[in-house]
């Protein structure tokens, strides 16, 4: 499972790394993006969704397959 | 202000400074998005309002068909005096593609998250000298008192503009966002001291360059060169008129429903946790800010006859409260978790300034409700909404309890 960010979406709200400051950071212009390689677990896949569910652009994807 | 008529039917009549819409919009949009998603008006030489969450994304995704050359509704035609797209009088919101991104992208890195925070403390503190001055007073006022003089004094100090002209901001802000409605000659003059006032600053800082925004516009360079004079400026006026009018009338309407609200008060002392999603949900429910743009050419979209130069207003506000995109829309949710709000718009214009403005906020209220836990609006029929494209209470006598 992986969460990312599609960088032609965001605009830089920044919802995700504040809902989810473990999973997402931001660049120098204030967009969000995913630290590291975006792995999830059951627990942070949670999380990512909190942050799907809240970014206005609809930037963040995540892909289930195990 | 020119006398206008009453409107009768906002359908086909809309004006977003008649008594009934500055007064309480909510209903008015709740009804034209069951009626026609995008309401038509003649005034104003002819404008749509969408009522709808996909009504205003669809236009504020869609840089095609319109422009952003103007973004405040006016009396009549677009300024003829306003310098055409792509680049307009006040980058990057007057700005298209491609432009717009170059100069969106120049005052980004002032407004990240990492530069705004380190002013926290300092946000933090004129928060809490303003309520020093109010301890001890029964009757407070979160507008004038407060919630005014907290944005005047950030943008100065970004900027590098001297200690005490906030109360000049505030005027040239009014000018500005309310001069749209005088003919052109008046207009210029009343901006007059407004472009002084600037000149006078920019020369200021090209003889003693310092570490601010003014300094870093004035010397910034894209593809080996400076930015040009007129692009300086329309930056630091844009920076003052956005950052001002706008968070103080947030900070404002969050005292209001807090005011107004004594469950959602008394959850918000009690579990300091919820804040970050509480400011949320004040965005979304009282979001202060409509957009205009224009229509670039004659086409049929979403249905409706557009012209050439016809307005459109974005209704952020009213797509928040679109209840196809948010459950229970019409209450206010102190704990709402899902909250795709619309506040600071969509699309490449999202506000710059979005992160400052959190901080403001969150300061403004956590500070408040520390200090006084318990309060309630003084006289209801006393609070007045500013009217225009930016609302929010500017009189608000609040009752400080025991
Ligand atoms: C709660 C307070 C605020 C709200 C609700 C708000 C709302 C908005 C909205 C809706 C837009 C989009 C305009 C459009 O689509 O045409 C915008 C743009 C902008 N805002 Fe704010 N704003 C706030 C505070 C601030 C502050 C504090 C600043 C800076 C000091 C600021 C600077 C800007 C700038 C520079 C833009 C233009 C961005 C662009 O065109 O790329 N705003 N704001």
């Amino acid at each position: 499972m992986k969460v990312l960010i599609d960088a032609d979406r965001c605009q830089g709200h920044g919802r995700c790394f504040s809902l989810a400051p473990t999973l997402f950071e931001f660049d120098e212009l204030g967009n969000g993006v995913v630290i590291g390689d975006g792995r999830l677990d059951s627990q942070t896949l949670e999380l990512a969704r909190l942050a799907q569910v809240n970014c206005p652009e609809h930037a963040i994807e995540i892909d289930e397959a195990p | 202000m020119t006398d206008k008529p009453i409107v009768q039917d906002f359908a086909t009549d809309w004006d977003h400074t008649d008594p009934a819409w500055v007064n309480n919009p909510y209903p008015i949009w709740d009804e034209l998005r069951g009626r026609c998603p995008v309401a038509h008006t003649d005034r104003y030489g002819g404008a749509w309002f969408p009522a709808t969450h996909a009504g205003v994304s669809a236009i504020a995704n869609d840089t095609e068909n319109f422009t952003s050359r103007t973004v405040v509704v006016g009396n009549g035609r677009p300024q003829e005096d306003a310098p055409p797209a792509p680049i307009g009088v006040a980058p990057p919101i007057t700005s298209d593609p491609p432009f717009h991104q170059i100069a969106r992208r120049l005052i980004l890195p002032a407004f990240s998250p990492g530069a705004v925070n380190a002013l926290e403390p300092q946000i933090r503190a004129l928060c809490a000298g303003l309520i020093d001055q109010m301890e001890g007073h029964e009757i407070v006022n979160g507008g004038t008192e407060y919630a005014q003089f907290i944005p005047p004094s950030v943008i100065k100090q970004m900027l590098g503009f001297p200690a005490g002209d906030e109360d000049l901001f505030r005027e040239f802000v009014h000018i500005i966002l309310e001069g749209i409605d005088l003919p052109i000659e008046e207009r210029i003059e009343a901006f007059a001291p407004i472009e002084a006032y600037f000149v006078q600053q920019i020369e200021e800082h090209q003889e003693n360059p310092r570490d601010d925004l003014t300094s870093y516009l004035l010397n910034v360079e894209v593809g080996g060169q400076k930015l040009a004079m007129e692009h300086v400026f329309g930056t630091m006026v844009l920076i003052l008129v956005a950052g001002i009018d706008t968070t103080w009338s947030a900070i404002g309407a969050s005292l209001w429903h807090l005011a107004s609200h004594p469950d959602d008060l008394a959850r918000l002392v009690n579990e300091p946790d919820l804040m970050p999603v509480a400011i949320e949900e004040f965005l979304r429910f009282y979001a202060p800010v409509t957009m205009a743009r224009l229509v670039k050419h004659d086409m049929e979209y979403l249905g409706c006859p557009m012209k050439e130069n016809d307005w459109i207003l974005l209704g952020f506000p009213a797509a928040n409260r679109d209840p196809n995109v948010f459950e229970d829309a019409d209450k206010f949710i102190i704990d709402r978790r899902e909250n795709r709000h619309l506040a600071f718009g969509l699309g490449i214009h999202r506000c710059a300034g979005s992160n400052l403005a959190r901080l403001e906020l969150r300061c403004a209220i956590e500070e408040f409700i520390k200090r006084f836990p318990r309060f309630e609006l003084a006289d209801s029929s006393a609070v007045t909404w500013a009217q225009g494209q930016v609302r929010g209470p500017r009189n608000l006598p609040i009752r400080i309890l025991a």
